[in-house]
This record gives C-alpha cells, structure tokens and sequence, in this order.
C-alpha cells in the first residue's frame, strides 16, 4: 500500500518546482540581468533602423473593418467632460518643457498647419493588429515651431485619463519624436477621432507599439531626463505593469 | 534474416558484443545542446505567457477581437475549448480553463508561473539573445568543424528512398542501429536535428522579428515573405508547436534508446555503442 499517493506525489513535486521557479523571476538579480537583453534589442534596432525609416504604409482596402478601442474608453474628469461637451473649442494643447516658446494651441490651430495623412498599422503588446488612416500633424513640425532645445533627450505626453486616479502619460526619444511618420493626430478613417481612440488628439508613433499611441493628449514637454516624471520609468505602464520603455518589439 | 541458433553463436565476442565507449559528441556541440534546449523551454513557456494576452490567431496583416481567427483557445464559463478552424476541442484542465487558472495556457507552463506579459516579455527578449548568438556560433563550429557535413548531413546512400523507407520501418519496430552503425546518427534523427537547425531556429526567430514594429520599418520585406504581421505570429505560434513535437520525440527515443547512456553521452561526450541483437547478425 502506498502511503502517499502518486497524485499526491505529483501534486508535491509540482509545488516544489513552482515554488523553485518563483524564486527565480521574483529575484532582483535575475531582473537586473533580464534587463540587459532590453538594452541590446534597443541598441541593435537602432543600429539596423535608419532615423527616418518608415513604418510600413497601407491602402483603404487593408483597413480593419472594426479597430477595436483599447485603454481607457473616456477620461473620468470634469475637465475633460466640458470640453467633450463643447465640442473641445476651448480646448487647447500645451507646448512646454525645454522649448524656446511654449505655446498652447487650439485644435482648429493644429489643423490649420502643414497635415499628414497615413494608413498605418496598430500593434498592440497583447499581439493584436489593426489597421487605420490617421491624419494629424508631424510633432517634427510643433517642435521646431517651439524650438525645442538641443538638450531635451525625450518628448514627454501628459494625458487627460487615469487608471484608479494615476495619469496616463507616455514618453518616446527625439528620434521617434522627429520621425516624419510621428503626427498627433485627430482624425482616424477621415472622421473627428473619437472619445473612446483618444479625442481630441493622440500620438501615433509608428514604429513604436500600441501603448506608446497615447491618447487624450494635453501637455507636451521637452525633457532630459524621465527622472522625477511620475514612476521615471517613461509611462504609465512602465511605471505601474513593468513594461519595457523600448516598445519598438 | 537468418535465426541464429544459440549454439551456432560465433565464439568472436567481439563481433556480437561490440560495446566499446565511443567519443561521439565533441563539447562545443555538447555545449550548444545544453544552452538551446534551456533557451527553447524558456522562450516556449515565456512564449506561451505572451500568447495568454491575446489567445487568438490569425492569418494576413491585422487581427484583432472583431476579426475571424483560425485558433482560438478560450473559455465558456467553467469549460475550456480549443477552436481550430471552426473545430471545437474540450480542454477542459488542460488549456482555457484549468483548476487554478482561466488564461489559455495553465501556469504550470508558463514564465512567469502568474499573468505578467510585461515579465514574460523580459524573459523572452533576453532568451531570444541566447538562442540567437548560440545557434550563431554553432552553426559557425558546424560548419568549419566539418560536424554538419560528416555528423548530420544525410550521405549518398542514405539519401535513397528505399533507405529512408527501411530506417522509417526500424523506427516503427523500435529497432534502432546498434554496434558499429550506431557510431553514427540515422537518417531520420539527422533530418529531425536538421529540421531544427535549418528549418525551425531560422523561422522562429524570422517571424519574432516580423512582429516588431521597429524592424518592420528596417526589413519590410520579412512581412512580404510571411504575409502580413499576423501571418508570422501564427507561424511564430506553429514553429513553437513543431519545437513541442520534437522536443516530445526527442524525449521519447532518449529514453527508449537507453537515457542512462544517451544523457552520457550528451553530458561527458561518451556513448556505448548498443549492443547487436543477436537475431540482427546474419
């Protein structure tokens, strides 16, 4: 007769190797050297990736019959409640940070300048794509017109949703930020963008995966360094889910 | 094939029991095994991870939760299904829903043994390196080393269909070469390590960059090659199966072949050479 059970057995082995495993992805060591892999997929991409090599663009016949909304589906504030009222007429996107003039411009100002249309594909982390046309203007053209200064490393997007009361906000380097395919924009298939894909404008960084296309832009700031912003991390989900600030993989 | 009576054995033991140790595996390739079945177990199980964020497949450019997938592995309240193709299996305790878990793949084979895609990705993007650089430099040994030209290259008479045939029937009978023949591998293991290295690695690791939006912009023509971003994550996703194949087979004639000696051999470079079934001499 056996005294343990060979499903008992099983069930004991597979505990120990689970509580074994744990032990290994919980600990910091193991983390810090994981991390060295994220710095040679960056360094790599942006040997073989030329600055202003673009994404790949589509036709109107590639659209997705439906871009599923993800995120958050509407902001929760007061603020941004008036403004969808109104129609975001009194809206107005901030400019800042390390800028020579910052400004604060309102919507029909940023459609009244230079546009690009492009149909572009939308890759989420979780592995999904969907395909869209977006029109808005290259951030390249807002960042010479502020005079961003030579010593900001990174473009700071300051978002009007929040998950349990923590603001959404992302980040890109000034290389993604001059990109030509890099617009903020507020149109999606040739119609106003929507609350729910980030009303009145959102970022599209082409090369870059879903999380950094962030939406409901309200601020933009020229920085040097991510530190001291939120986290430090350069956005939400850097911050808050671990996950990578290269998200050009 | 003539029966040997037990009488008529020849007195030359040597002839029938030849089994001398033989030096079969050199270290750098003893070396490579070892570090690419770890990557491959880890980049499998971090793999299955990144597939529990989105357990949907499909074929062409976009694919999202509106749009038709040819795989889906999910559940219906407390039941699991996989759906291929319109085909529905129960999966019940296996995938889609299992005692402790609700994500497509159970934790029991994932990294991490929780939901963190953000974590599962950090494991695959660092394995990815290791898999990479060491199939680099094996497939630089392989080459200069003569080991893929004399070790797993299929030679002229293996090559023949009636040879393959009679290696296939062996198999199926669980005859495998002994003696003198088994110094080398047989044609079916060499176009099973052959299919690996030359088939599965390349495509697997084609495919993990057709996903990424950056080398999009570098290499377009990646997704000319695989049919849109989509198409390469569900090949990604096939190449994996086909790794979990072989790695099953693999297994399987490990342990059926002698696992005391095979795990020798792959460790020290030492291999008995199996003894010849009697009813084999003729």
């Amino acid at each position: 007769m056996t005294l343990i059970s060979r499903r008992a057995a099983l069930a004991g082995a597979t505990g120990l190797l689970v509580a074994g495993c744990d032990k290994i992805t919980t600990s910091p060591t193991v983390r810090k050297v994981l991390t060295l892999g994220e710095k040679a997929t960056l360094s790599s991409q942006k040997l073989v990736t030329g600055p202003n090599t673009l994404a790949p663009e589509f036709t109107r016949a590639d659209l997705s019959p439906r871009f599923r909304v993800n995120g958050n589906r509407m902001p929760a504030s007061a603020d941004y409640a008036a403004h969808m009222a109104s129609g975001f007429v009194d809206w107005k996107l901030v400019i800042g940070g390390l800028v020579a003039r910052p400004v604060a411009m309102s919507l029909a100002q940023l459609k009244s300048a230079p546009q690009r249309t492009q149909i572009t594909r939308h890759d989420c982390v979780e592995g999904w794509s969907a395909i869209g046309e977006w029109t808005g203007v290259p951030l390249a053209l807002l960042l010479r017109h502020v005079g961003v200064s030579a010593n900001a490393k990174y473009v700071v997007f300051h978002c009007a949703d929040d998950f349990s009361g923590t603001p959404f906000y992302e980040s890109i380097d000034m290389v993604e930020a001059f990109h030509p395919q890099t617009i903020l924009a507020h149109t999606m298939n040739r119609q106003p963008l929507s609350v729910g894909h980030g009303a009145p404008i959102r970022l599209r960084a082409e090369r870059q995966l879903g999380y950094k296309q962030a939406k409901y832009v309200m601020k933009i700031e020229a920085v040097a360094s991510l530190d001291g912003i939120y986290g430090g991390k350069g956005g939400y989900w850097e911050d808050h889910s671990g996950y990578q600030w290269n998200a050009g993989i | 094939m003539a029966v040997i009576e037990a009488t008529e054995a020849p007195q030359d033991t040597e002839q029938v029991d030849p089994r001398t140790l033989v030096y079969r595996t050199r270290l750098p390739v003893r070396l490579w095994h070892w570090i690419n079945a770890l990557s491959i177990l880890v980049m499998m199980m971090s793999g299955a991870t990144i597939f529990n964020a989105h357990p949907r497949l499909y074929w062409g450019t976009y694919g999202a939760n509106f749009d038709e997938p040819w795989l889906v592995i999910g559940r219906r309240g407390q039941e699991g299904f996989l759906n291929l193709a319109g085909l529905e299996i129960p999966t019940t305790g296996f995938l889609g829903f299992t005692e402790n878990s609700i994500r497509a793949f159970p934790p029991l084979v994932t990294i991490p043994n929780y939901y963190s895609l953000a974590e599962g990705r950090q494991w695959h993007f660092f394995f990815a390196w290791v898999l990479v650089i060491s199939a680099a430099l094996y497939l630089l040994y392989s080459l200069f080393s003569k080991h893929l030209s004399r070790d797993l290259a299929l030679q002229a008479h293996e090559r023949k269909l009636s040879h393959l045939w009679q290696d296939l029937k062996d198999h199926a009978r669980l005859r495998f070469p002994a003696g003198d023949a088994a110094r080398a591998y047989n044609p079916l293991q060499k176009i099973a390590y052959l299919g690996v290295i030359f088939v599965l690695i390349p495509l697997v690791v084609l495919t993990g960059l057709t996903m990424s939006p950056m080398l999009n912009a570098a290499f377009p023509w990646l997704l000319d090659i695989f049919g849109g971003r989509q198409s390469a994550r569900s090949i990604h996703f096939l190449c994996a199966t086909g790794f979990g194949v072989f790695i099953l087979v693999h297994l399987l004639m490990v342990v059926l072949a002698g696992p005391l000696n095979e795990l020798r051999s792959m460790v020290t470079g030492w291999y008995r050479l199996p003894a010849v079934r009697l009813e084999d001499l003729s």
